[in-house]
């Protein structure tokens, strides 16, 4: 049996746009670029198997989390909090132990959604931005 | 009528009610919050975004899920879409016109109040999902697009390529793990309840089994939220997830729940067909393919057999040899006619020799007119994961020849029976989502369950709940020691012990597959009063035999996937009995109910208001007997009409 419990302890630790339920504004108030929906859906198909860890020799669960982080950042409504997000997920995955990224890409080759690793480079460049502003 | 059917719709007019309701209810205080604990059972749509919510309002919540996440819950099968009246498309939508298709695509079964307060919130879930950064469907201005369902004429369904469940889902477990992450909501994933806790005839909590340990555990709480969706796996074969199942709601009905129109269950038309007696799950195919799919059959039988033979392809008939027989039944509406009606209409083609593959039992779902007309890429852009997992399944490319589908059990209208409040007649004891009866009536429209899971966790609950805890704010938390605690677990471990006992030689599975046949032939697409009673003696007899026979490995105190299911047929064995009880009962056809006896002409479903305009409302009773109440269903603003989808 597989435990992915840990997914769900990265996905806690930021893995959301911190909006209470109601008084939020028209869903058309703000548009949103085609380009940059679809691609933000492309992130968003992640079913959160684990295949990615299971395959990475490093067991890094970079593409996991940067599915997530990817697929709000491209987003307006998830951009105000993105590089919170960024830096909270990330610490997250450290300290639970996951591997560094070594852009092997083999987790690209197994994934089943077929996310690309483009959202580990964005990741990348979410969580320095983050860290320069620090 | 029983005393405790009060159905508490709030007086004025329709579009008022709502309104009028949420200013006259009770609401607690921040403060008062904090002493208030809430038992959220599933986390699907409806118990994810209300534990959230809950959580997020500042009441100490506990969730449960039996998956090993709650982002697994069945909702994340969810493909086409979900409804709102934005308008958007300007084709003149409105919370009147999805009020009156629901209704009227109910077949006028369901409640007027309830209806109309979901299209009212309806546009609501479409602001929350975009603010938490659902990536819906949109055009190059950047704006919501939008798509077709059946039984409606105008454009209201918002989507996310086919994964608009997943990704409504990922949203709403998103704001619940921000709420874990506060520490406003405690989750126990691969958590199986296993009995409601009654104090004084008020829900106090309930007991799980932690599937990981096979440890009982008593979990106590000042109301308790059932939303662990339908019974429709009672089938064996449907659309459900296999760890789908009615327990929960069936031991609320044994506590005393009433049970809404429990014969009332949805035949979705699009699923791919069977290919064999091995086989245990269906997949579905999208109903909103059928915004470009047309349906069609050979109109020769020679093209049949051909067909069978594998001597043809499908796309080497001509045009004039297709009977899109959709399209010829039904002009005004065509391809995307109501779910119950669709599947009928392949079941009357199928039945009449026409089925397209080597069981007969299936016919095409075509897609060469919208390419020719869109180009590929269109098509590939708005169903490309449908088409890719068809293709993945069937071993047959949909670009280039029609899909093959056929009916299959889908969603379940019936459910546990709930006030204009959301509450059962258990007071304290709530149920949202499919898991309760109120929206559908015999039949739910395409994108609408997404709507309503939502609506209720969101937008309806949250606000409902509030005016019954009003009234705990000085009660104590209850002690799990209370004796009902006792007595409960006591029960269910004598339950395991005796399953174990049994030692027989069938597995559970053995005996969930055997009712799945009788429910299909008897209690499926087509009932007939002979057939129905012929089901209740055949499921009677099976449930003896299976507590006979049945044998289930291994122990309790472990990871047992055997006794998990031995425990969910022992319920299936019995909700199926109510089921078909309910059928027979009501001898009228309305929606998905369709009964032999009364057809029009033409084949039609022909419903008799003047007898069974109500709501079934069945009640547990001692010996595992049912008595039936009615709860009868005024229509005050809507004037009832013979359901019409051909002009």
């Amino acid at each position: 049996m597989v435990n992915r419990g840990a997914f769900d302890k990265i996905l806690q630790a930021g893995g959301f746009v911190s909006v209470n339920t109601g008084g939020v504004p028209d869903g058309n108030a703000i548009p949103v670029a085609k380009e940059k929906a679809d691609e933000s859906m492309d992130a968003a198909s992640c079913i959160g198997c684990g295949a990615c860890v299971a395959t990475c020799k490093n067991s890094s669960a970079m593409l996991f989390v940067a599915s997530r982080v990817s697929s709000l950042a491209l987003l307006p409504q998830g951009k105000v909090e993105a590089a919170r997000r960024a830096k909270a997920m990330v610490a997250k995955m450290d300290e639970l132990g996951f591997g560094s990224c070594t852009n092997t890409q083999a987790c690209e080759a197994e994934c089943p959604k077929g996310i690309s690793i483009t959202h580990i480079a964005r990741l990348n460049r979410e969580y320095l931005c983050a860290k320069l502003k620090d | 009528m029983s005393e405790k059917l009060n159905a508490k719709i709030p007086e004025g007019p329709l579009m008022e009610k709502w309104t009028r309701h949420k200013a006259a209810i009770r609401v607690v205080n921040p403060a008062n919050k904090l002493k208030l604990d809430i038992i959220v059972v599933g986390t699907g749509l409806g118990g994810a975004s209300a534990a959230a919510s809950l959580g997020e309002l500042g009441y100490n919540v506990k969730v449960f899920c039996i998956s090993d996440s709650p982002r697994r819950a069945h909702s994340v099968a969810a493909q086409g879409g979900i409804n709102a009246v934005k308008n958007y498309p300007n084709d003149n939508d409105s919370i009147y016109r999805l009020f009156h298709d629901t209704i009227k695509g109910g077949d006028y079964r369901s409640r007027e109040a309830n209806v109309y307060r979901l299209a009212e919130v309806s546009n609501l879930i479409i602001d929350q999902c975009v603010a938490q950064g659902v990536p819906f469907a949109r055009d190059y201005g950047g704006l919501l697009d939008n798509r077709s369902f059946g039984g409606a004429q105008v454009s209201r369904t918002f989507y996310a390529r086919g994964q608009t469940g997943q990704q409504l889902l990922l949203g709403a477990y998103a704001s619940l793990n921000r709420a874990i992450s506060k520490g406003q909501v405690k989750s126990y994933p691969r958590h199986e309840m296993l009995d409601l806790i009654l104090i004084d005839g008020h829900a106090n909590g309930i007991i799980t089994r932690n599937l990981v340990t096979g440890e009982i555990e008593r979990h106590s709480a000042h109301a308790v939220v059932i939303a662990t969706g339908g019974y429709g796996n009672v089938f064996f074969l449907s659309t459900n997830a296999m760890n789908s199942n009615g327990s929960a709601v069936w031991q609320c009905y044994k506590k005393g729940a009433f049970f809404g129109n429990p014969g009332f269950e949805q035949i979705h038309p699009s699923c791919i067909p069977i290919s064999g007696d091995q086989q245990s799950k269906l997949t579905l195919m999208s109903e909103s393919l059928r915004n470009d799919g047309r349906v069609w059959v050979p109109k020769k039988k020679e093209d049949i057999e051909k067909l069978r033979n594998k001597q043809i392809k499908a796309s080497q008939i001509p045009e004039e040899g297709r009977d899109y027989y959709l399209e010829r039944r039904y002009p005004a509406f065509g391809n995307l006619v109501p779910r119950d009606v669709a599947s009928r209409a392949a079941k009357e083609r199928c039945d009449a020799g026409y089925g397209v593959n080597e069981t007969g039992l299936a016919v095409f779902l075509d897609f060469s007119t919208a390419i020719q007309h869109l180009g590929k890429h269109v098509i590939e852009e708005r169903y490309g994961n449908l088409f890719q997992m068809y293709e993945k399944i069937v071993d047959v490319n949909p670009y280039n020849e029609p899909m093959m589908i056929y009916p299959a059990i889908h969603y379940t209208m019936g459910g546990l029976w709930v006030d204009y409040n959301l509450q059962t007649t258990i007071p304290g004891l709530y149920a949202i989502g499919e898991a309760n009866f109120s929206d559908h009536g015999g039949n739910r429209l395409g994108a609408s369950a997404l709507m309503q899971g939502l609506a209720d966790g969101y937008f309806i609950l949250p606000y409902t709940i509030g005016d019954y805890l009003a009234g705990k704010i000085q009660e104590k938390k209850t002690d799990t020691n209370h004796p009902a605690f006792e007595k409960a677990e006591k029960k269910i471990n004598e339950k395991i012990a005796k399953l174990f006992a049994i030692k027989g030689i069938e597995p559970a599975d053995y005996y969930h597959r055997l009712l799945g046949k009788i429910m299909w032939n008897y209690v499926g697409m087509s009932r007939n009063e002979a057939g129905l009673k012929k089901a209740i003696e055949d499921i009677r007899v099976l449930r003896d035999e299976f507590w006979k026979n049945v044998c289930v490995p291994g122990e309790n105190n472990e990871f047992n996937q055997e006794l998990e299911k031995a425990l969910r047929v022992a319920d299936f064995l019995e909700i199926s009995e109510l089921m078909a009880m309910d059928a027979l009962n009501r001898k009228e056809s309305c929606g998905g109910h369709f009964r032999e006896e009364m057809q029009t002409e033409d084949g039609e479903t022909k419903r008799d208001d003047q007898n069974f305009s109500y709501v079934s409302c069945w009640e547990h009773k001692d010996n595992d007997t049912h008595e039936m109440h009615k709860e009868p269903l005024n229509y005050e603003f809507v004037k009832l009409a013979t359901r019409n989808y051909k002009d």
